[in-house]
């Protein structure tokens, strides 16, 4: 690689990395030291932000919740899309372009007056501060956007292995677990990186449709601005604590997410 | 134009390693300035690894290229005035063919008379002139085959055009039609072309020279003519023809070398080289074409029992046991098909000796190469 | 690729379009309702396009409007030249392309009122080295006094939190280029310019279109991190589309203009949507 390419993208990538690493590093500072003065690392390293939020349990229930949606929206995703991307990628069937462009419409509506039929709607029907709840609401943008990345890997594995499988007597279901989805493995894990990404960091459809059983993390977040001023210590370390699920889920799937989108299917 | 020479080249791709694995072993090779040539192999044989370090993708871990006996392995692949077709068509996909064609000479800053001329001159011989205005990104897989050659053939200082399997993706039907374009376009051009190919039917269409490889060498280089009749290796007797030659392991004896109680005999060049060598890889070779099959007892034919017939529609093929050896036979479509068993011999003059698998020549006539 | 046609497709797209259509079609038809009524606790009367008229007239949402497309036309223009020149500089194999990829994906990560935290200390003069170090440039750098400054930052903070996403796509799409085009391209002698424009270019439209749609829907509906970090001040500087409509309908609770509002806002996207669509679609079956 060359070594104009290597500088920017060095530059790119501290630029990057720099909010984060500001966030890290005030959250091991007293709030006393935040405001002291700017120093890259902290005089006296400190724990106690974290343990303020460790202490409290809504925090971690807030996390729970919010791991637990964001688990059964990749779930309901990737269950509902996985056929109809194949649909889109071996049939044409009545209404298929139409249907595709209004899946995209639904990611086209502005929250602030949606957001109150959608509570009306999932209250009336029990779904209100549910789990399952904000999980089916977060499938609204999320389902278009996996059928689409899916369709692409799909499109990617020639018809004539669908054929084979039929003629060697696979039922669709049997073929399709078995044979099909091993193959856009990695298409998988890059859709499911989609998935959690845009799930992980919605907040206004689940803020408001949760109170109290499945009020997300980031929701939860907010409580540090209180009347006597912002803790910035403990909102440094909250904001670092919510980035930390998503950094572990990748750094798990790491090269099948690499090399989903080293094939170029996306 | 150029002469091509590969002056004791090699390649590893893993050179520093404890034991280097070579991709082209050692060679020494010329093709001559305006040929045909034709680089047949299984695939893995090395001989795409080959033809990228002609073009200059693939940079040589040893030895030399010359072109026109200059060492050209320091230059890069748009300074060697080479052209080549992939094995899939490349073609930018936004331009018009017109542009696709103009695309290098406009890179050259040609002229726009210049461009105008020769980019409907070529499109004239691929007959392309139709489509010249179409979208590259439309056409067929053939004309884009046709438009990614023409780009090489626009420009005047092509010194050679390399083929890499240029027709894999094309429909059989069409295949032939490329075919003899590609010879009329090297009749009239008279360009150096180095094709490519695991085909031995489009190798010996096209080419007026074979280069066989085998494992990271060329093993033999000759007409499609001498390789069929007189395969240097036995790996050349296999792979060429269909099907190939048929092998007998044999023993020295005092007559020559023996087949169990059968004795072949042998002319006294193949003698003098059995004495010289004492290896015991001794091997007889003969081409199904040339054993000749009987329904009588002859003197010099042995029996054989046949095992089965394939009828191939103008000719069939009759596997026959002889001992342990099966051995096939080619016969005409009008000849009778023996059944149950038959008589075979083998001509002295088709009886091919190998010893280490490299043939020993019958006389000392020694061909071109 | 041939597709046969086969209605028994549905089928398989039959759990997609029951889930999406129960989440969707009710709110809409709600919203729809909303707009054409004037709703007084209990009591509801038709009113027509009364509130369409009334919010096209308004000459503060059309300040707005105005500054949400300069917000979204900036994001565009920044991210997408920007995630390109990324993807072109991304490693293309080996451990660093991975190292590469998680750095990349690590903004995308945070949730979006985080975003606006992060932003929120990065910035501000006193605790955040952004901040201070622009003051110690000698510039007078503060976005919660300066609209100009808000603006700059809102953007920026857009910026680092989705020109990964372009850049993720673009890079698929690039490791989709056979090394053949490559290599010909060289032997026609093609400029680097040449290469970008003829074989990387085309090779990147299918990504770029979502790319662009992704961000042109996601910015002109920018809410969470605008109000985290500035709250839409100072004075109406970040005060978007999304924001004036929550004003309007949490604020002050006037549902009919908020509904006809919504749904004026969501034809917009859905018209530019199209319009990408079609543009960046356009040829392709020539």
């Amino acid at each position: 690689m060359n070594k104009k390419k290597t500088l920017g993208l060095s530059v790119y990538i501290i630029f990057l990395l720099l909010p984060i690493y500001w966030l890290l590093m005030m959250s091991f500072k007293s709030n006393s030291e935040i405001l002291g003065g700017l120093s890259f690392w902290p005089d006296t390293f400190t724990f106690d932000n974290y343990m303020t939020i460790f202490t409290d349990p809504t925090w971690y229930t807030g996390y729970l919740n919010s791991i637990y949606y964001v688990a059964l929206n990749m779930i309901i995703t990737l269950t509902v899309a996985l056929p109809a991307a194949y649909a889109f990628s071996r049939y044409n069937f009545m209404g298929d372009k139409h249907l595709f462009f209004w899946l995209l419409t639904n990611r086209m509506s502005p929250p602030a007056v949606f957001l109150l039929p959608f509570f009306q709607l999932y209250s009336s029907v029990g779904l209100f501060d549910t789990h399952i709840g904000v999980a089916l609401a977060h499938c609204l943008f999320n389902v278009p956007l996996a059928v689409w990345i899916l369709e692409g890997f799909m499109s990617g594995v020639p018809r004539e292995i669908d054929e084979t499988a039929y003629i060697d007597g696979y039922t669709f279901p049997k073929f399709f677990a078995k044979i099909f989805l091993p193959l856009i493995r990695s298409g998988i894990g890059v859709t499911a990186f989609f998935i959690f990404m845009f799930s992980w960091v919605e907040l206004l459809l689940a803020r408001t449709l949760t109170s109290v059983d499945a009020k997300p993390i980031a929701a939860v977040m907010t409580r540090t601005v209180s009347a006597s001023g912002i803790d910035w210590g403990v909102l440094a370390a909250a904001g670092v604590l919510t980035i930390l699920p998503g950094v572990v889920v990748i750094w798990f799937v790491r090269n099948h997410v690499a090399k989903g989108f080293a094939l170029g299917r996306v | 134009m150029a002469e091509i020479h590969l002056k004791s080249l090699a390649h590893s791709y893993n050179r520093h390693a404890e034991k280097p694995e070579y991709a082209i072993r050692e060679m020494d090779h010329v093709w001559h300035d305006g040929g045909a040539f034709a680089l047949l192999g299984p695939s893995g044989c090395g001989k795409s690894t080959l033809l990228n370090i002609i073009s200059g993708l693939l940079k040589p871990s040893d030895g030399e290229v010359l072109f026109n006996g200059v060492k050209v392995n320091d230059i890069l692949p748009q300074d060697r005035n080479i052209a080549q077709v992939f094995q899939f068509p490349v073609v930018y996909d936004t331009m018009s063919v017109f542009d696709n064609l103009a695309f290098p000479l406009r890179n050259m800053g040609a002229g726009d008379a210049k461009i105008q001329s020769k980019v409907s001159e070529i499109a004239e011989i691929l007959e392309l002139t139709e489509v010249l205005k179409k979208k590259a990104a439309n056409l067929t897989a053939d004309e884009k085959q046709k438009v990614s050659m023409g780009r090489g053939l626009v420009r005047d200082d092509v010194s050679a055009i390399l083929f890499d399997e240029p027709l894999t993706v094309i429909d059989p039907q069409l295949k032939w039609k490329l075919r003899r374009k590609l010879k009329q376009i090297h009749q009239k051009f008279k360009t150096t072309m180095v094709y490519v190919t695991h085909d031995q039917l489009e190798a010996s269409t096209f080419a007026d020279k074979i280069a066989l490889m085998y494992q990271g060498q060329v093993v033999q280089f000759g007409t499609p003519r001498e390789l069929f009749e007189q395969p240097n290796h036995t790996f050349v007797g296999y792979f060429i023809g269909s099907p190939g030659m048929n092998f007998l392991e044999v023993k020295r004896c005092e007559q020559g070398v023996c087949l169990g109680e059968k004795i072949f005999p042998l002319n006294e060049l193949e003698k003098q080289a059995l004495q010289m060598i004492d290896s015991n890889n001794l091997k007889v070779g003969i081409r199904p074409e040339f054993v000749h099959v009987w329904d009588d007892p002859d003197d010099s034919a042995y029996r054989a029992e046949v095992e089965f017939v394939e009828d191939l529609g103008t000719y069939k093929i009759v596997s026959l046991r002889l001992g342990e050896h099966l051995i096939k036979a080619r016969l005409q479509e009008d000849q009778k098909v023996p059944k149950e068993h038959a008589f075979i011999s083998f001509p002295e003059q088709w009886l091919m000796l190998y010893i280490d698998e490299f043939l020993v020549a019958k006389d000392d006539h020694n061909e071109e190469n | 690729m041939k597709k046969t046609k086969s209605n028994k497709a549905w089928f398989l797209v039959l759990p997609v379009f029951i889930l999406v259509a129960f989440s969707a079609i009710v709110p809409l038809m709600t919203v729809v309702n909303y707009s054409i009524q004037d709703i007084f606790g209990a009591t509801r009367y038709f009113v027509g396009v009364e509130w369409y008229r009334e919010i096209l007239n308004n000459s503060r949402l059309q300040d707005s409007l105005v500054r949400q497309f300069v917000f979204s036309g900036s994001v565009l223009l920044i991210e997408v030249p920007l995630g390109i020149a990324v993807a072109l500089m991304m490693p293309k194999a080996g451990k660093w392309s991975v190292v590469t990829l998680l750095v990349l994906a690590l903004p995308l990560l945070v949730p979006l009122n985080v975003v606006g935290t992060i932003w929120q200390i990065f910035g501000r003069a006193d605790i955040g080295l952004f901040g201070w170090g622009l003051n110690a440039l000698g510039m007078d750098y503060n976005y919660a006094a300066n609209p100009m400054d808000a603006w700059f930052t809102v953007l920026l903070m857009d910026v680092w939190h989705w020109t990964s996403l372009i850049a993720l796509l673009c890079y698929s799409g690039l490791r989709a280029i056979p090394d053949a085009y490559y290599q010909a391209a060289s032997i026609d002698r093609a400029s680097n310019w040449a290469v970008f424009r003829y074989i990387q270019l085309p090779k990147l439209k299918s990504v770029l279109l979502i790319g662009v749609l992704l961000r042109f829907m996601d910015s002109f509906m920018i809410y969470t991190e605008p109000f985290v970090l500035t709250g839409g001040g100072p004075g109406n500087s970040t005060t978007f589309l999304s924001q004036a409509l929550t004003k309007m309908a949490v604020g002050q609770f006037d549902i009919g203009p908020a509904g006809a509002f919504s749904i004026i806002y969501f034809l917009i996207i859905l018209l530019v949507s199209w319009l990408f669509y079609t543009a960046m679609t356009h040829g392709d079956s020539k």
